[in-house]
């Protein structure tokens, strides 16, 4: 099965740069899980998202995403696992789950 | 006669977990399991054939596999399934050689995992794996049938749409994975115990159910962990008391009131040895201490023979290892009991922001105070304890402290 797995946290955590010790071991989660892992990204912080939506047939462009959380989405995952509990103990390793949280998505498929 | 009830209690877990395994689909086996059932009663008019597990086994295979043929979804692994069970369905007085896979604990894994929430959990193990239908959870939930049965058909969809694996988990998982099992079988146990409201006769089965998947736990996990045992232990203990706890008219009657010669010596003497048992390793988690506490009651063979201070020292332990608001309420009863009311009311006290809203705090409190002689103050915490109470049996019973405290209130006032 396909999911997606999505980072969240405080994005403040990132404001001053990134710290090499964790950069470090994204890249050990990376290796470990080349198998799986289909395809990721880390995000720009917040601030410099664009909202868009379409009401009455106008489209409105904001800035930012309005949700007054305390962890913002900063990057995410596509993996390929057999199944959930596979997807649980890879989220369980990406460091952001410690700091935040992974939420962990099937992917849709049209039949 | 044939009891197809009982056989469907004792069977439905094992059969719908192997038909699971080989199926791959929750309702497909369970419809196939249930049609099987029903020809059973229609077929078994004299006698059950010899190995009734397997003749209901193959007929639930052979359901499914018609079920699919209808469906014209037979592709690859499954006509590999219906070359292993094809032919005509088994006659009612045929010899099987059929002996169904035991997958229960593959089963119970799957129902109580992390990813569904904690209700549908409880609902999915006590309909699959307890053989519970959906109608005798809902009653015993107070819960419309449509209600549940939503309940149970999302928790499926979750199953199957977030790829849940039906397996054992990883070694890694395995203690974190018991303990969420434990969780969901001691919170179908206290629904049955410790009843808000409802039915009697369905709690004190839903206590039964919760016992036999305790029971059935520790006798697929090998070795059993201590903490399992202790659960089995703690329900064995508690549930011994079933028929003292409540009267003719169904008040409840407090544990040092009860007639203890009601208590189910049998359940004693088995929860007892687990307790022993689930101690001898190592130190004790939550269940075995709350278990050790239960035992020493079950030992006193009078209220006024109850060691207390053992009790209260019980409390201490378990309140280090699973700290909680009321295990600290508990430990200061004990101490009450063991060293006098005096000293046991501060710590009550202490608890006032974090059980404000809980009517056995008021009701402790109460108590206390009365033994204190404090009556008027009593009577007005009895009388929050009241207003806070759901159960119709603990309302009745708080009613009359209430009119103790004001009969013995007045008359001091009279003298």
């Amino acid at each position: 099965m396909k999911y997606l797995l999505l980072t969240y946290e405080n994005e403040k955590r990132w404001e001053n740069g990134y710290d090499p010790k964790e950069m470090e071991e994204y890249g050990k989660f990376g290796k470990e899980f080349a198998a799986e892992i289909q395809g990721g990204n880390a995000l720009k912080a917040t601030k410099t998202a664009t909202t868009v939506r379409v009401r009455d047939g106008k489209r409105l462009v904001t800035d930012g995403p309005f949700a007054e959380t305390k962890e913002q989405l900063g990057g995410f995952y596509l993996i390929e696992a057999p199944d959930l509990d596979h997807a649980i103990a890879m989220a369980g390793k990406i460091p952001a789950a410690r700091h935040g949280s992974v939420e962990i998505r099937p992917i849709m498929t049209f039949a | 006669m044939i009891d197809l009830g009982r056989l469907y209690r004792a069977e439905w877990g094992r059969l719908l977990a192997a038909l699971i395994r080989s199926f791959g689909d929750f309702d497909l086996a369970e419809e196939a399991l249930q049609e099987a059932f029903a020809a059973a009663a229609a077929e078994w008019t004299a006698a059950a054939p010899e190995n009734a597990r397997g003749w209901l086994y193959a007929t639930a295979r052979h359901r499914a596999l018609d079920r699919l043929r209808r469906e014209r979804i037979l592709t690859g692994k499954l006509a590999e399934l219906a070359r292993e069970s094809d032919g005509d369905p088994p006659a009612a007085d045929s010899a099987l050689d059929l002996t169904v896979p035991d997958e229960r604990l593959r089963l119970i894994f799957t129902c109580c995992h992390p990813a569904l929430p904690l209700e549908a959990q409880v609902a999915l193990t006590l309909r699959t794996v307890g053989g519970l239908t959906t109608e005798e959870i809902a009653r015993a939930f107070l819960l419309p049938s449509v209600a549940m049965a939503q309940r149970l058909v999302r928790a499926k969809a979750k199953i199957r749409e977030a790829g849940i694996p039906y397996a054992d988990p990883s070694q890694a998982d395995l203690s974190a994975r018991t303990e969420a099992v434990m969780t969901v079988l001691y919170l179908i146990f206290n629904e049955g115990y410790a009843a808000a409201q409802g039915e009697a006769l369905v709690r004190r089965e839903l206590c039964a159910e919760a016992i036999r998947l305790a029971r059935l736990l520790c006798a697929l996990l090998r070795p059993p962990p201590s903490e399992a045992l202790a659960l089995l232990a703690l329900m064995l203990l508690v549930d011994s008391r079933r028929d003292a706890r409540t009267d003719a008219a169904g008040d409840l009657i407090l544990l040092a009131d009860q007639d203890r010669a009601r208590w189910d010596r049998a359940a004693i003497a088995e929860g007892i040895d687990l307790v022993v048992r689930a101690l001898r390793f190592g130190a004790a988690g939550p269940y075995g201490l709350e278990a050790a506490i239960a035992a020493v009651h079950a030992e006193a063979a009078v209220a006024a023979e109850t060691d207390w201070p053992q009790i209260a020292a019980l409390y201490r332990r378990l309140q280090e290892v699973a700290p909680s608001p009321i295990t600290a309420l508990n430990r200061a009863v004990a101490v009450a009991m063991a060293e006098g009311p005096a000293t046991g009311l501060p710590l009550v006290e202490e608890l006032a922001e974090a059980l404000g809203d809980y009517h056995l705090w008021h009701a402790a409190r109460a108590d206390l105070l009365r033994r204190l002689g404090r009556r008027a103050e009593a009577a007005a915490s009895y009388r929050r304890a009241h207003a806070l109470a759901r159960n119709e049996p603990e309302r009745r019973f708080l009613a009359r402290r209430i009119a103790e405290c004001d009969a013995a209130t007045s008359a001091k006032t009279e003298t």
